[in-house]
């Protein structure tokens, strides 16, 4: 009951925030939207006992990609954005996207319709005590058995990252 | 019974210690925050050899309240051109984060907000951080431009100095080996030793780290007074600004509970293994007795009647606490030794580290803008690198070639210390290079003042 509460929630928060981000003019406002948004995904994931995710959302979404987002938003003069009609070339796109999203889920419902004895595909809930702790499992599996994934990943980052410098160093 | 009041009901039997203290650290906070502005004021006052805040309660004891209610019944301004939504929300975000953040720390064995979770270090540092987003909303709403070179100049800082910070914790999680805030310091416990000793070099970069974090001098770029009339603060007036300043104070708490935990060992006296230590035990209570005779020593020479009898009530009051932490010395009641001593000596340290803060500012002058960037990318993150990497070596030299604890983590903070003095004098050469290429006439620094 209490659970339900809470996801719900977090859940209505999450979509009603999402639509604002989208319909505001203001590039700023958009951006809170987005951080509520973003927050109230991680309280999904703190209640789906995620802990690292949860934290790892904040840190790096909220804490970090965000606050660089505000950052260049408020250096680029909102002025000119606001008396443009966005998006108005991207409507068919936007559409094809969102129907076939639709179709995606709509698919996925219907097909957990068929599982007998469990809810939307979930599977039967472990005992919270019993869940192994959640950043040693994910530490484990990174390193051990993706640990060549893991590093190819970190790599093409540090590539993007120098590249990035080198593009913004002057030419001398 | 009707099933969702019994839902509530079995919820509220299950979480109500986490309620209540969740209720007084909101309660609590703002007052302690007060009160350490004042303390902040009676400091910087006794350096510089004047009296401080002397006229509101003896010795200006309330001065806090009276700051509280001047700043409640002021007018609250909104600048025309100002954003009102977000100028409104700005600070209330800061506030929440800090306060949000205070939540996930352990004031003793006992003492723990939220439950224990299993990220609680990296709740406490990311949820703090939280508190920058409310700064660039502020800075960018009030519409002004010192506000917005302040909210600049205050993410540019903020996010160079958070992965120093973070760093240099990774080397001390290295050793703990764990995020739960409470296994660290059992970790400590076990170890015998605080990982301040272990780790020094990371310790050091913390600090200056944490003083940049918390926006406090020499670091106090983003609301340097001088140069920007307090930065992004500059449009706030009344009980918003006494927001900013509460989730201030509230940071500097919780990044001298973080350091607290993970480096000084948390609640933990010193020697906490060591047997012929034991009368330790016995320092609160021997403590605040002395601090209570103090009191009336001091109380014979207070010029007026008020005074006298508010110094006796002061040293009644530390009696009474030297009573009480006096008691778990008494067997039976020995069960209380754990939260009533862990109490006071993760307070007594987290206290120290903020009067470590305060002494700084009041000694140091402002830095530059730049020499800030410089000190901040060129030395402190590669030295932060260096010594995860010293740390991580020192375990395997340990762990696997049986290496003494003590012999591998000397030879390498060592070496983290020759780099560290490679990494000055790279600076010291670049500093040199930069002054002399640039022509003498055009005084590259005079755009930012050195004024502190």
């Amino acid at each position: 009951m209490l659970d339900k509460v809470i996801f719900f929630f977090f859940a209505g928060v999450a979509i009603l925030s999402a639509g604002l981000m989208v319909t505001r003019r203001n590039a700023i406002h958009s951006a809170v939207f987005l951080i509520t948004t973003l927050l109230a995904t991680a309280g999904i994931f703190l209640q789906l006992r995620a802990e690292f995710i949860f934290i790892a959302q904040i840190i790096l979404y909220v804490g970090g990609i965000m606050v660089l987002f505000i950052f260049v938003i408020m250096l680029v003069s909102l002025d000119v954005a606001l008396h443009q009609v966005k998006f108005s070339r991207q409507k068919w796109v936007a559409l094809f996207v969102t129907l076939a999203l639709a179709a995606e889920v709509g698919v996925m419902l219907w097909s957990s319709r068929k599982v007998p004895g469990q809810g939307f595909l979930l599977p039967n809930a472990v005992p919270a005590a019993k869940l192994p702790p959640n950043t040693e499992a994910l530490a484990g599996s990174l390193f051990s058995s993706y640990l060549l994934p893991f590093e190819i990943a970190s790599v093409l980052l540090l590539v993007a990252m120098v590249g990035a410098v080198v593009m913004a160093k002057k030419r001398t | 019974m009707n099933p969702a009041l019994h839902d509530v009901l079995a919820f509220l039997q299950a979480w109500w210690v986490e309620l209540v203290s969740g209720v007084v650290i909101v309660g609590v906070v703002p007052l302690v925050a007060g009160y350490l502005v004042l303390m902040e004021r009676k400091l910087m006052a006794d350096m510089q050899a004047r009296l401080g805040p002397m006229r509101v309660g003896p010795h200006g004891l309330l001065q806090p309240i009276a700051d509280a209610v001047k700043l409640l019944i002021k007018e609250d301004i909104i600048p025309d051109n100002a954003d009102k939504m977000v100028f409104w929300m700005a600070p209330v975000v800061s506030m929440t984060a800090a306060l949000t953040a205070m939540g996930g720390i352990a004031f003793g064995p006992s003492f723990l907000v939220a439950r224990d979770i299993n990220v609680g270090l990296l709740f406490v540092i990311g949820v703090s951080s939280l508190g920058l987003l409310g700064i660039v909303l502020g800075g960018w709403a009030s519409n002004s431009h010192y506000s917005i070179m302040g909210a600049l100049r205050s993410t540019a800082q903020l996010v160079s100095y958070e992965t120093a910070a973070g760093l240099a914790l990774v080397s001390g999680l290295l050793l703990a080996g764990t995020l739960r805030i409470r296994d660290i310091v059992y970790a400590q416990e076990q170890s015998g030793v605080w990982f301040v000793f272990l780790v020094p070099v990371a310790f050091f970069i913390y600090v200056v780290a944490s003083i940049a974090e918390t926006n406090r001098a020499p670091f106090d770029l983003p609301e340097a007074e001088s140069e920007l009339v307090a930065g992004y603060m500059t449009e706030y007036s009344g009980f918003r600004w006494a927001l900013y300043f509460l989730g201030e104070y509230a940071n500097m708490i919780v990044v001298g509970a973080v350091a607290t935990t993970l480096f000084l060992g948390g609640w933990l006296r010193p020697f906490p293994n060591v047997h012929w230590m034991n009368w330790l035990d016995a320092l609160p209570a021997l403590f605040t007795a002395a601090v209570g005779a103090y009191c009336v020593f001091r109380a014979g020479k207070q010029p007026a009647r008020v005074q006298v009898w508010f110094m006796w009530a002061v040293a009644l009051a530390c009696f009474v606490v030297a009573l009480i932490l006096a008691a778990p010395l008494y067997g039976p009641l020995s069960f209380l030794k754990l939260g009533l001593h862990g109490a006071f000596w993760f307070l007594l340290k987290i206290s120290a580290y903020i009067y470590l803060f305060m002494w700084l500012r009041f000694t140091l002058p402002r830095y530059r803008f730049d020499q800030l960037m410089h000190l901040g990318w060129y030395i402190l993150i590669p030295l932060a690198i260096v010594n995860v990497l010293a740390a991580g070596v020192a375990m395997i030299l340990e762990m696997e070639y049986g290496w003494n604890r003590w012999l591998a983590l000397v030879v390498t903070t060592l070496f983290t210390l020759g780099v560290a003095l490679f990494l000055l004098r790279l600076n010291d050469k670049r500093e040199a290079e930069a002054s002399s290429a640039a022509p003498p006439s055009e005084e590259p620094s005079t755009e930012d003042s050195y004024a502190g």
